[in-house]
């Protein structure tokens, strides 16, 4: 896929997919692939809600929601603000087809405050706000070795707060 | 400081490419113009090389039980006249119009129930089962959900988790149906609820060293999520004019000092919970405060009417 790329901060976008005669091609695979997040996405819920939920405990889950189907080799961000006073579960869980996922906690000077790889790939980290903050999560589905085929699979991020 | 990319780069999907293919002119002619929210929409090399990377990007806003458990510890208590009324709900035929205030109820919902307020929770989850039918999200708010709450009326942990539940469930529905507008716009509708309750309920008189007030002021952070959430679906018309409506807003906030210093992590070792120390601090004058107060409660009236 071809991406031309002008001007710094704006840009430009020539894909060969839109070149004469390949629009029909193209309209296929928008069809295409507008129909498989739904069923991927479906699959990330009932991820979310019955595996990646219990391992909240006793924190209370917040009701949101994050979760997307990722490639080894690809990274998601999160961005929320963080309440003082609060104590609260992060749990990042992958469908079993993934590799542990790696998460890291960042400030808003993206100093890492916090990487799992630390803590031999926990899934969940508790930890209290002094003061209200605006943290980055980082999610990194670690990629295969060369050669092998990248599996891919649900990421879910749920967040607990603690008062039951 | 803000942590935040100056751009939404990617909500979710991997369709996000031919959406990008599909809308990357009129997002170029948007990055330069002034909404006016205290928001800068440039887009950055480094943004850029995210979006090329496949990088998805989330928004995490305060769900409405997360605004309620930090209202109630800011020491907010219990006003069920601010709540919106649930004879309201007939009101409500527009796709706008439900999605703001399931959002909306949901928020009451989640405060009456950090308050034990049962009666009051089945009354309100009612009139959200109405308006989630309505939306057409069938499945996060059913009889069954009814019947659950009506046996643990003395239950609050579990009239929580039925909050909690069915927010993700509509939310959840309406992401993997293709309905982000709509879920959008139901995170705008409780996050607005969230703040018109909080102004309502804090002392105007006392500003100063007052918690409630420090986490209005600190909305600011959120509020600017809010904004990046919905730019990311602006080409909807409801979008557009919500973008409009909530923008000022951010003028208000832009004069609105919060500051936060480096974080500091400290393990204890007889404590499993890190604490995450910083100092922060936050200043609302009292004109600030007041001009907050009357847009919030003047945009959320404008929503619930």
């Amino acid at each position: 896929m071809s991406l031309f790329i002008s001007m710094p901060g704006r840009f430009r976008i020539k894909p060969a997919m839109f070149q004469k005669g390949r629009i029909p091609l193209l309209l296929l695979t928008v069809v295409l692939l507008a129909c498989l997040p739904s069923k991927a996405e479906g699959q990330c819920k009932s991820f979310a809600r019955h595996l990646c939920r219990p391992v909240l405990e006793n924190f209370r889950h917040d009701g949101n929601y994050h979760a997307a189907v990722l490639e080894q080799g690809e990274e998601a961000e999160l961005y929320k603000t963080f309440f003082a006073g609060q104590t609260y579960r992060i749990a990042v869980c992958g469908t079993e087809d993934l590799p542990d996922i790696e998460f890291s906690i960042l400030d808003n000077q993206r100093n890492e405050l916090y990487n799992n790889r630390t803590n031999d790939y926990s899934n969940t980290w508790d930890f209290r706000m002094e003061a209200s903050q605006q943290l980055m999560v980082r999610i990194k589905v670690p990629p295969d070795p060369p050669g092998n085929k990248s599996a891919a699979g649900c990421v879910a991020i749920l967040f607990g707060i603690s008062g039951r | 400081m803000s942590l935040l990319p100056s751009r939404p780069v990617l909500y979710a999907g991997p369709v996000f490419l031919f959406i990008l293919f599909f809308t990357a002119a009129c997002t170029c002619d948007r990055a330069g113009e002034d909404r006016n929210t205290g928001i800068n929409i440039d887009i950055s090399d480094e943004e850029l090389k995210d979006v090329f990377s496949g990088r998805q990007v989330f928004y995490a806003l305060p769900s409405p039980l997360e605004t309620a458990i930090m209202l109630k510890s800011a020491g907010a208590w219990y006003d069920e006249d601010l709540m919106n009324p649930v004879e309201n709900v007939s009101r409500y035929m527009t796709n706008r119009s439900m999605a703001l205030n399931l959002g909306i109820y949901i928020t009451n919902i989640s405060y009456a129930s950090l308050f034990d307020q049962t009666q009051t929770c089945m009354r309100y989850m009612d009139a959200a089962r109405q308006l989630a039918g309505n939306l057409g999200i069938t499945d996060a708010i059913d009889q069954n959900t009814m019947e659950s709450l009506e046996e643990n009326l003395h239950n609050q942990e579990v009239i929580m988790d039925i909050v909690s539940e069915t927010f993700m469930s509509s939310t959840s529905f309406l992401k993997e149906n293709n309905r982000e507008p709509v879920a959008a716009m139901m995170f705008l509708g409780g996050w607005i609820e969230g703040i018109y309750l909080a102004l309502n309920l804090a002392n105007e008189d006392d500003l100063a060293g007052n918690t409630l007030i420090n986490r209005i002021a600190e909305s600011k952070m959120s509020f600017e999520m809010v904004m990046l959430l919905l730019s990311d679906y602006a080409d909807n018309k409801d979008i557009a004019g919500l973008i409009d409506e909530v923008g000022e807003i951010g003028d208000i906030f832009e004069k609105i000092e919060v500051r936060s210093s480096r974080v500091n992590v400290i393990n204890a070792p007889d404590d499993p919970v890190a604490v995450l120390s910083s100092d922060a601090s936050s200043s609302i004058g009292r004109d600030e405060f007041l001009r907050l107060k009357v847009t919030v409660t003047g945009i959320r009236n404008s929503f619930i009417k």
